[in-house]
């Protein structure tokens, strides 16, 4: 069994409440770093674990602390970004759900250490019962001495906010979230300013995903070398995976970085394998904004070797035949699977979330969305293939906030790598309403690496 | 004295102060090098960064890091760097991107240009013309929009809007409080005014001049004429509201309507009343200084538009004469 350090204690019946967290050892980081450590320290040793942002860009979390601007006679504010809308991702909620203590215990550490007296835990507008959960477990740690003015005796003040959001998935954007909590539209900002400079009200800001901050705990706990040496190479530490699709076990799962990712879908400890005796055909590996892999690529590196669930190993290969991290929603397709679907709900998603204010994002994720639509309902062209990926590559890099990277790549990722199943649906349109293209030799052993290349 | 800093845009240098962004900064070589500006507009606070079509290549961040920025930045909302390295119309990435954005820009427009007040002074007709493609790949429905009334003198027809958030910046701050915003997300936003609320302010009108195209238009105008066939004249007054400034559109001895006066990036001199603006319609009304000065560029000035003759940094790079093919058939076509 692979260690665990965030979902250790989740199957503890009450580890919602103060009394059984605290008496499995929590809110101990937040005795330790308060009373026996300095805000540089704390932000040395979150450096030093190596830990990377969870929310989806990978960003080392230490090194985001340590870029906070520490203006005279200013407020500095951390946000947690508890908006997790990602299609295929659930781990925020899991977490804050059946421990939520935790991530209080992580904000009043993290808050310390980078001088924060008032902090926001914004969490999505559809999460109302965690709203009330986080609340409650807010009242109770404050009943406790853990929140509010001087805490633990040691002259540190926090005060900390739930904000409910209003449901868009743009208001995870930690600009966008910025805005929406000051109370505006949720449109994201143009950058520069970044929020270490300037964020929640012109101040300097952090935001951390929930994950990021949990992980905080763990960190402190035990030491950053202990963190480090979980994870490989610059993979540090655990990390929450929603798994979902045609799997035996749909579920979140703490994994150790570094497991196969072969090993993940297979093996009882995670996935148990695909459900119904069907076979893999592609995989997500990281919320809907990350390239989909076709089975032997997500397997497989080019040069043979096994892929792992590592920020580096999925991203080995770049656009041509890697994906990424991500926020770790894995979403497993079996052979029974229309990819050209998928794409189009995807980019419906898109479509829908994208906040309007630049024009290629604005237009071009409606355009992808009705190609798409048309391609999948029997009266596409072929031409639309290479329309696509030239709409995809006109809203990529262009646009103010990566919402428009995210709306791009799943589909140009699904073109590269299933371009046939694309076309068998315009040739075969008719056919193609009624059945789906199949496994075909998606989960074929992977040519030589040159050929790829050549590709 | 602020610290002045060298940037070099297309291979041309100028020193300018430190903060100035590169838009400004190309403004102010001036010529074939500024980059387009849709949304941007430099006496709205905030404004920019989101139409992207501005967008240019930072090839060399400054002396000091010369590393090139990885992405096309708009330049607009981008400072310059002393020793900063950029590239306009001689990056066949940059001509690319721009003729993707005008084809985004256009997607969704209703090209009505025949019927549209804003013909002939239209920003987007421009940007059209001189970056766009000959045609668009689009082939679906275009969103439509009903007209809607800011007031008995201002009309809104989102069905061409761009969303530039220019007339949001203007209700923002020149009127004392916002009635209008944006509503809605992605490509069903829309410019509302919190549903038909007029916009009762004395500098309302502004939200005409600044709009880059023919959404936000003058009701006391409508269809009167087309913009060529109309004289502009500079007059001012007396006003105690506003500077009093204003350009008057004459056809023979009638004042057809009234606008601020815009300068050779097309944004107003100083903004106006809505007083000068809807109801001065008299010459007696007017101080005369004589004749506006239009942009050889302009339709308004020629009645026909300039052949878009690509510059001779274009014409002598391969690589740059490929990007620019299109312009390049358009000019030996006619
Ligand atoms: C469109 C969009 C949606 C996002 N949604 C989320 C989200 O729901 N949760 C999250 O933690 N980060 C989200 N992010 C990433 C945040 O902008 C930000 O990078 C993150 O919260 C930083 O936290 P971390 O460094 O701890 O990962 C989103 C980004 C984009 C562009
Ligand atoms: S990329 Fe899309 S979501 Fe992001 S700012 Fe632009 S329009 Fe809004
Ligand atoms: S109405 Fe005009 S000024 Fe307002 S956003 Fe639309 S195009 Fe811009
Ligand atoms: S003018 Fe710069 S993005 Fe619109």
């Amino acid at each position: 069994m692979g260690r665990k350090l965030l979902l250790e204690n989740i199957n503890v019946p009450g580890i919602n409440s103060f009394e059984v967290y605290r008496k499995h050892g929590g809110y101990r980081a937040v005795e330790k770093a308060l009373k026996t450590m300095s805000t540089e320290d704390v932000v040395e040793e979150v450096k030093k674990s190596g830990l990377r942002g969870r929310g989806g860009a990978g960003f080392p979390t230490g090194m985001k602390w340590s870029f906070l601007a520490k203006p005279e006679g200013k407020p500095r504010y951390l946000v947690c970004n508890a908006d997790e809308s990602e299609p295929g991702t659930f781990k925020d909620r899991y977490l804050m759900t059946h421990i939520p203590h935790l991530l209080i215990e992580g904000m009043i550490v993290a808050s310390y250490a980078l001088g924060a007296k008032t902090s926001y835990i914004y969490v999505r507008g559809e999460m109302m019962p965690q709203i009330r959960i986080l609340e409650r477990a807010i009242a109770e740690a404050k009943a406790e001495g853990f929140l509010g003015k001087n805490i633990l005796g040691t002259g540190y003040d926090l005060e900390l906010y739930v904000q409910p959001g209003g449901g868009a998935y743009i208001c995870g954007e930690e600009t966008a979230l910025i805005e929406s909590l000051e109370g505006k539209r949720g449109n994201p900002r143009i950058k520069p300013p970044f929020p270490a400079i300037s964020g929640l009200y012109n101040c300097p800001t952090v935001v951390n995903n929930v994950e990021s901050i949990a992980a905080v705990v763990p960190i402190i706990n035990d030491g950053a070398e202990e963190y480090a040496k979980l994870g490989i190479g610059r993979s540090t530490g655990t990390k929450l995976i929603s798994a979902s699709g045609n799997i035996k076990n749909p579920g979140v799962y703490e994994i150790e970085l570094g497991v196969p990712v072969e090993e993940f879908i297979y093996s009882d400890e995670y996935c148990g394998g695909m459900a119904n005796g069907k076979r893999l055909k592609a995989v997500v590996a990281g919320g809907s904004s990350v390239p989909i892999l076709p089975a032997n690529l997500i397997l497989k590196l080019t040069t043979g070797e096994n892929r792992l669930m590592s920020y580096e190993s999925l991203a080995e290969g770049a656009f041509a035949s890697g994906t990424m991290m991500g926020s770790g929603g894995f979403v497993v397709f079996d052979e029974d699977q229309c990819i050209v679907r998928n794409t189009w709900n995807f980019s419906r998603f898109y479509h829908h979330e994208s906040c309007g204010q630049c024009s290629p994002c604005r237009e071009g994720t409606g355009w992808m969305e009705k190609v798409l639509h048309r391609l999948e309902y029997g009266h596409g062209k072929l031409s639309d293939l290479d329309l696509l990926v030239d709409v995809a590559k006109k809203i990529e890099g262009n646009t103010i906030c990566p919402l428009g990277d995210a709306a791009a790549w799943p589909v140009a990722s699904a073109i590269r790598h299933f371009r046939d199943e694309f076309e068998w649906h315009v040739s075969h349109a008719e056919e193609a309403m009624g059945r789906n293209y199949g496994l075909a030799h998606y989960a074929d052993p992977l040519p030589k690496a040159e050929t790829i290349a050549a590709n | 004295m602020a610290e002045r800093v060298k940037v070099t845009i297309d291979g041309i240098s100028i020193e300018v102060d430190a903060g100035t962004t590169i838009l400004n900064a190309a403004r102010l070589i001036g010529g074939d090098i500024v980059p387009p500006a849709m949304c941007y507009y430099s006496k709205l606070e905030g404004s920019g960064g989101k139409c992207r079509t501005c967008l240019v290549k930072v090839s060399k961040g400054s002396d000091k890091d010369p590393r090139p920025m990885p992405k096309l930045i708009a330049s607009c909302r981008t400072g310059v760097m002393d020793g900063m390295e950029v590239q306009n119309i001689t990056s066949p990435e940059v001509v690319e991107a721009r003729k993707g954005i005008v084809e985004m820009l256009l997607l969704n427009h209703p090209l009505d240009c025949p019927i549209c007040d804003q013909a002939g002074e239209c920003k987007l007709q421009d940007l059209g013309y001189e970056h766009g493609s000959e045609g668009t790949r689009y082939e679906f429905e275009r969103r439509t929009f009903e007209k809607i009334d800011i007031g008995d003198k201002i009309q809104l027809h989102m069905t061409r809007c761009i969303l530039c958030y220019r007339c949001v910046y203007v209700a923002d701050q020149i009127t004392d409080h916002r009635e209008h915003g944006i509503l809605g997300r992605g490509d069903a936003s829309e410019i509302s005014t919190y549903i038909e609320k007029a916009i009762d302010n004395d500098f309302s009108g502004n939200v005409i001049d600044v709009c880059p195209v023919g959404a936000l238009t003058d009701k006391t105008f409508r269809f009167k004429n087309r913009v060529w066939f109309t004289k502009p004249v500079d007059a001012h007054c007396d006003c105690d509201k506003c500077s009093g400034k204003v350009t008057l559109w004459y056809k023979g001895e009638e004042v057809l309507r009234v606008t601020a006066r815009k300068d050779v990036n097309g944004e107003v001199e100083s903004f106006i009343c809505n007083t000068c603006r809807f109801e001065r319609k008299n010459t007696s009304e007017w101080t005369i200084e004589g004749p506006r000065k239009i942009s050889h560029h302009s339709v308004i000035s020629s009645n026909h538009y300039e052949l878009a003759n690509p510059p001779a940094v274009i014409r002598k790079n391969p690589a740059l004469k490929e990007a620019n093919i299109e312009e390049f058939e358009r000019v030996t076509r006619h």
